[in-house]
């Protein structure tokens, strides 16, 4: 059993249609911790000893945000910059995390096709670099991300189902599911792998 | 009567404050108790009372007060939000039942104005039993506890045309001198009208300046003497001219449902309702004549089932027309399928007026009397039999209108403080209820439109009028730190669901809230305090952001130090110690803030470590 806190980053939850349908399946999986990011820090004003205490205490750390502006709402950037400090996450001494799981779960406005890259556009692989090597240098495998691409588009049907992948996701990471690294699969996608190859 | 006045004040009193709590423990209503305590000391049974006759005609003053504070609830904006299920739903159920019953009353030959008389009198329900028990079941904002709800005020108000058109159905000669032997003609007309709108106008214009008055004395039972005075001077004003007493209770409550005494009054008024209607039950039950089911138990038994089955099926096509599941249209009919306490006084008002013999009056009174205490028979079948088959599912989500009245905040004190938090919560649309002891100042925020209810928030009556037991979070901010800390203990012992929050002036006001463990305190000056220190700092060079921050951190700091000197203050030299080395540390911390050293909370964003790291 793996202990899987789940960090969900959302300025305006009460309208959000996908990511407050993914918080309600996460929620409900057993082994799952959920963090409102933006509940716990309202006024941006974020503690790092209280942050880092719960990454201490969990395996797998799921970032769970829109993918605003190819990036992420900006209290989580925040977030990294005061949470993951010197000494602690990285540099002398700094091993806390190391060894830990860091999983994306994304939504993006627009559709699949437009996160493959070529031409003018870049690949989502490219452009989660950032967060790959923040978990690199903390000593961290950065998981394939799941993502839920043109989340504006999906009717009730859509939801369903995307809560559904996301379920089965948390689930294979409770129970130790390893996923491959961005690096390694770096098409992949980490709902449909769990799909595909079911539970570990 | 046997023995004097305070003996049989002490049966009264007595059999209720046995019967009662019986009755309860058993799961059936108050009102069961007090009908079995009446029949137990009545004449039929140990004759401990007699002369019930009189006892009733005072104890009907009950009924009196309860019909004013029913008015007092129909804020004329409520009337009008509930119009369609009250005047569609409540309408049909009045009409459909008087039809049915009246056509079978033609069907056995009662002449047609009996069998109208009847048809109207046992179209009613108890809204004591139905209301009791769908609030115990916790059902008041389901679709049945609505419906229940707007059929039962229909019912309340189509009393008072009952009263009016009774004695145009007479029958027989008139048994004792009632409403028509005033004036004749026009004269009677106008005398009627004036007292009508004489009480609406005294209601609107005159109560309120004179509650004023009585509130600024500042004395409790000046109150309670004003709101008697208003009832019984309505009654006495109503029955000169010729009209139910009732009826005017009624308008003077509604013309008094704006005001902003309505939750005074009804804190005062109610307890005095609760005892004369207890008392109007028993002598209801003393006047039962046991004898008369002993003649003829199988009539008695077979009017009861059919008068019951008969109402409860209507009740259900009814619901069911009207939309409700199959469940709740179970609980809606059984809810109301009994005879309502009302029928006692239509009853005695139609014997009186001579619409009704006595022969079937006599015997209804024991029908309505016993369809009363079936009724939480059937409830208790309704929730363990019935609901479970229907496996019912609770509604959810969507809010019901009615519960657009229950507000989901109270505010105690609407001074300097309470209203800023009361204009905002208004503003984000939340159901703010305030209540407020200074007369003057509600009267000018009513002016504004406001909310505002006259009344001392410590009081429990008060309280429970306000909504607190529905409530989910009071805020206490009145400026006599006694009344707060009053007000808190009395919400967090009677409510412990709320959720309390409270200003205090200081830091001695912060302490001994924080020992009454709430759910926040709040000190009243803080805040600004502190944003005027931000501002200084930014006057003297510091940059915005950095002298936010340190704000923040300073009152972050600040209340868990409050929180761990609260726990140590009875202790003078601790308090001391732990006062002068919380003030060091703080300045310690402030100071490493300043200067860039603090390793507490905005290291990642500090290139100082990463330099110093780089040097070794």
């Amino acid at each position: 059993m793996a202990r899987v806190l789940v960090i969900l980053v959302h300025p305006t939850l009460h309208k959000s249609r996908i990511n407050a349908a993914l918080a309600r399946e996460a929620r409900q999986v057993v082994g799952v911790r959920l963090h409102d990011l933006y509940a716990a820090w309202p006024d941006h004003d974020i503690e790092p000893a209280p942050e880092q205490s719960l990454l201490a205490e969990h395996d797998v750390i799921v970032l769970q945000h829109p993918f605003y502006w190819y990036s992420s709402p900006s209290l989580l950037k925040e977030w990294f910059d005061l949470v993951l400090t010197f000494g602690w996450a990285y540099g002398p001494g700094g091993t806390a995390l190391r060894g830990k799981l860091m999983v994306s779960a994304l939504s993006t406005g627009g559709p699949a096709e437009a996160y493959v890259g070529g031409g003018e556009r870049y690949a989502l692989r490219e452009l989660l670099a950032p967060v790959d090597q923040t978990a690199w240098l903390c000593g961290m495998r950065y998981s394939v991300p799941f993502v839920t691409h043109a989340a504006h588009r999906l009717d009730a049907a859509g939801i369903a189902a995307a809560a559904a992948r996301y379920r089965a996701t948390l689930e294979a990471l409770v129970d130790g599911y390893a996923p491959p690294t961005l690096r390694a699969a770096p098409t992949d996608e980490l709902g449909a792998l769990v799909a595909r190859e079911g539970r570990v | 009567m046997a023995g004097g006045m305070f003996e049989q004040a002490l049966v009264y009193l007595a059999a209720g404050l046995v019967a009662v709590p019986i009755a309860r423990r058993a799961g059936l209503g108050s009102v069961i108790g007090y009908l079995g305590a009446g029949v137990v000391i009545g004449p039929s049974a140990l004759g401990l009372v007699n002369d019930t006759e009189s006892v009733l005609h005072f104890a009907e003053f009950g009924v009196v007060m309860m019909l004013f504070l029913v008015g007092l609830e129909l804020e004329p904006s409520r009337l009008w939000r509930l119009r369609a299920p009250i005047f569609g739903t409540g309408g049909m159920q009045v009409v459909g039942t008087a039809l049915a019953v009246g056509a079978v009353a033609l069907a056995v030959g009662m002449p047609w104005q009996q069998a109208v008389a009847l048809g109207l009198v046992l179209s009613l329900s108890s809204t004591a039993i139905g209301l009791q028990s769908l609030g115990e079941r916790g059902l008041m904002h389901a679709d049945a506890g609505q419906k229940s709800f707007s059929v039962l005020l229909f019912q309340d108000i189509a009393v008072i045309p009952m009263l009016a058109i009774f004695p145009l159905l007479a029958t027989a000669p008139v048994v004792e001198a009632g409403a028509v032997d005033g004036p004749p003609g026009w004269q009677l007309a106008l005398q009627v009208l004036g007292a009508i709108v004489a009480t609406i106008v005294a209601g609107r214009f005159v109560v309120p300046p004179v509650m004023r008055l009585v509130a600024r004395t500042g004395q409790r039972e000046m109150f309670t003497a004003a709101a008697l005075g208003i009832v019984i001077g309505v009654t006495v004003l109503m029955t000169r001219v010729g009209l139910s007493p009732a009826l005017g209770a009624f308008l003077a409550g509604v013309a008094l449902a704006n005001s902003e005494y309505r939750h005074e009054l009804e804190g005062d008024v109610e307890p005095f309702k609760g005892l004369l209607l207890g008392l109007f039950f028993m002598a209801v039950g003393s006047s039962i004549d046991l004898a008369l089911v002993g003649e003829a138990p199988a009539t008695i038994a077979g009017l009861v089932g059919a008068v019951v089955v008969g109402k409860v099926g209507l009740l259900w096509l009814l619901a069911r027309r009207t939309g409700s599941s199959p469940a709740q249209a179970w609980t809606f009919a059984i809810s109301l399928g009994q005879i309502g306490e009302f029928a006692f006084v239509l009853l005695a008002f139609c014997a009186q007026v001579g619409v009704l013999p006595a022969s079937v009056t006599g015997p209804f009174v024991v029908v309505t009397a016993l369809s009363m205490a079936v009724s939480p028979l059937l409830g208790a079948l309704d929730e363990k039999v019935i609901q479970p088959r229907l496996a019912v599912r609770a509604v959810s989500g969507r809010e019901v209108d009615v519960a657009d009245d229950a507000p989901q905040v109270i505010i105690v004190g609407y001074g300097r403080f309470g209203q800023i938090a009361g204009r905002f919560l208004r503003a984000e649309g939340v159901g703010v209820t305030v209540l407020d002891v200074d007369a003057d100042q509600v009267d000018v925020l009513r002016k504004f439109g406001q909310k505002v209810f006259y009344g001392d928030g410590s009081r429990l009556d008060l309280l429970k009028a306000a909504g607190a037991e529905r409530a989910r979070v009071l805020l206490v901010a009145a400026d006599d730190h006694a009344k707060v800390v009053e007000t808190v203990h009395v919400a967090k012992r009677h409510f412990p669901h709320l959720q309390i929050l409270a200003r205090a002036r200081g830091r001695t006001e912060a302490y001994d809230l924080i020992e009454a463990d709430i759910a926040g305190v709040f000190r009243e000056t803080y805040d600004t305090s502190l944003r005027v220190g931000v501002a200084i700092l930014e006057r003297v060079g510091r940059h915005p952001h950095q002298a936010l921050r340190a704000a923040r951190l300073f009152r972050k700091f600040d209340e868990r130090s409050l929180a761990e000197m609260a726990a140590v203050r009875h202790d003078e030299t601790r308090l001391v110690t732990t006062a002068r080395e919380r003030i060091a540390e703080l300045e310690n911390i402030l100071k490493a803030d300043h200067e860039g050293e603090s390793e507490l909370r905005d290291s990642g964003w500090d290139a100082e470590e990463l330099r110093k790291a780089a040097q070794r």
